[in-house]
């Protein structure tokens, strides 16, 4: 009864999704926004509870048993306090109850945002520009004929791009273009092909209870 | 407009004005729609567009619903309301004047109960899912079903084990994206089964989660995993764990577990975004041997260049039936194969069809 009972309600819900896609009536769409709107952020509601709850009890652990790096366990803690407070009593920009200004130091929730978790963010998105480099180097170097393929089309992709090299070989950006439209999309749409017809086997095998790996185990 | 206001002159503003409005129902839709089409003034070029409006059956003026430009003869009116008979007149309109057209057809709109424009989807669909189920039943009976080797996943074990003598924990990072995508749960059904392995071996699991739902999902799974393996005692609820759903901030979490933890081996199984290369990088750089699995294709040259084994595409769907053997996940998998070849068979028949148009001299098509 434990595995039946959500073998149950995928079923019923799983079919109702597939037909809600074939189905325009707005009795049918109505049923399911109210799904998507309004069920599912009541389950985000309480699944976030339980999120919170997790990284708490994970760093409260880490303080407890005062593992590696764990006065950084604090910093988290206090941090996700003090933003949940302002957020919370302080409103956005600063018009709640909460008091988010000390002479000319603000600290309301959208401060909060717009000057560490966006800098932090972008911080983070350029370290790509190094790994980028360094995946380069390891990608082109030709170590087979497969390598050597993909270093002179990277090559050519690359060459094509820069202003100064396409005056001298005007040829090449047509080249590139080529590599890109035609070698490029046709591998991408047989990939493309398989991810399909994979999501639909899958999505059919979990409304039918063949897979069962989500459950914790086929059996 | 010179040349419109001698037409109009002579020949009068019917010769200007559109013909035969014909109104309808907009098909496949949920009500609310009515198309319009007409037959464009003979002097379209010439015009700044059209305007449209609408009358109510027993109301006596129109009101104008929508304008289009010169060269188009539709509109669909979104305004229209359920079971009330409307219909529709088209003026042409210039710089000098307006030409208006006779009343359309009265036409009221209905909310459809099956869109027929994805017909070929349903039929598709049957066909995909019939020979999935076919090949499920089969299973039953035949069990040895022949599945060509994935490296990457006859890989699991010997990573498993390489983090066992190690001494070392194993990272499973099942993507970025929520539990409504396929490629999460794919990646819940890897995690069931290297949970599983991981039980055996009496290895260590650390499985960061950027969704509160997915973390829900995969704590239930990995228990389950591990008492199915039966060593229940073994589960560490807190190896399974939320962080953020922040993207970058969940990269640079899982960094730092990857620099300060070491782990023997890396998974990186479901959809990514631009933190894929972050991680899989970070993961080269500890030495950690890395297995990825995704459907996101423009991450994918990011991952087979930093990573040891990778899962393209549909190989992330077929990894639970790999790993599981189980015969009726491999009954499904060789359907969905079936399902590949026709759609490959349909390609090249196309494709030589097409190709044929191309060589008039054939006189074939």
């Amino acid at each position: 009864m434990r595995i039946r009972i959500p073998l149950i309600i995928v079923f019923i819900l799983g079919v109702f999704g597939a037909l809600t896609f074939l189905i325009p009536h707005p009795f049918v769409q109505n049923i399911d926004s109210e799904f998507r709107d309004s069920v599912l952020r009541i389950i985000y509601a309480f699944s976030l509870v339980l999120g919170v709850g997790s990284i708490l009890h994970h760093h409260l652990e880490k303080i407890r048993k005062k593992k590696e790096h764990w006065p950084y366990s604090y910093v988290l803690i206090i941090s996700l306090f003090a933003t949940a407070l302002i957020g919370l009593f302080g409103g956005i920009e600063g018009k709640g109850p909460l008091p988010t200004t000390i002479g000319r130091f603000q600290f309301d929730i959208q401060t909060i945002y717009m000057n560490i978790a966006v800098p932090l963010g972008a911080t983070m998105f350029s370290l790509l520009a190094f790994f980028m480099a360094s995946a380069s180097y390891r990608a082109f170097r030709a170590r087979n004929l497969e390598s050597m393929l993909l270093l002179i089309a990277a090559f050519i992709v690359m060459l094509g791009s820069m202003p100064p090299v396409a005056r001298l070989l005007p040829k090449l950006p047509f080249i590139s273009e080529w590599i890109l439209t035609v070698p490029n999309t046709a591998a991408k749409r047989g990939i493309g092909f398989g991810i399909t017809l994979g999501v639909l086997a899958t999505s059919l095998k979990i409304i039918l209870g063949i897979e069962r790996g989500w459950l914790g185990g086929t059996k | 407009m010179f040349y419109l206001t001698i037409i109009s002159f002579f020949l009068g503003e019917m010769a200007l004005s559109p013909e035969s409005v014909w109104a309808r129902d907009n098909p496949n839709d949920g009500g609310g729609k009515i198309l319009v089409e007409w037959k464009l003034s003979s002097f379209d070029s010439l015009l700044l567009g059209y305007e449209v409006f609408r009358q109510g059956e027993g109301e006596r003026s129109e009101i104008k619903v929508g304008f289009v430009g010169p060269g188009r003869n539709s509109y669909l009116d979104e305004a229209a309301k359920n079971g009330i008979n409307y219909r529709y007149k088209v003026v042409a309109v210039s710089d000098s004047f307006r030409a208006e057209s006779q009343f359309s057809n009265f036409t009221r709109s209905s909310a459809q109960w099956f869109n027929t424009s994805k017909m070929s989807v349903v039929i598709f669909a049957l066909l995909l899912g019939g020979l999935i189920l076919f090949w499920t039943a089969k299973a039953k009976k035949r069990r040895d079903l022949f599945v060509r080797r994935i490296s990457g996943l006859s890989a699991v074990e010997e990573a498993v084990g390489r983090a066992t003598e190690m001494g070392k924990p194993v990272l499973f990072v099942p993507g970025l994206t929520g539990m409504s995508d396929v490629a999460t749960i794919a990646a819940m059904n890897i995690l069931s089964c290297v949970a599983e392995k991981i039980a055996q071996y009496s290895s260590k699991l650390i499985v960061p989660n950027v969704d509160p739902i997915v973390f829900t999902v995969a704590r239930e799974v990995v228990k389950e995993a591990y008492t199915a393996a039966g060593r229940p005692d073994a589960f560490l609820p807190d190896s399974v764990f939320y962080i953020t759903d922040s993207q970058f901030a969940f990269a640079a979490a899982v960094d730092g577990i990857m620099v300060r933890e070491r782990p023997a081996t890396n998974f990186f199984c479901g959809y990514f975004y631009a933190e894929s290369l972050i991680l899989a990088e970070t993961g080269a750089s500890t030495g950690a041997v890395q297995i990825a699995a995704t459907d996101a294709v423009m991450q994918l040259p990011f991952f087979i260049t930093a990573c040891d084994y990778t899962l393209m595409g549909e190989e992330l769907y077929a990894a639970s039936a790999y790993l599981s053997r189980e015969p009726l996940l491999l009954g499904a998998l060789r359907g969905q194969d079936y399902g590949k070849l026709i759609i490959m068979g349909v390609l090249i028949l196309l494709s030589l069809i097409s190709l044929l148009t191309k060589f008039p001299v054939l006189k074939v098509f």
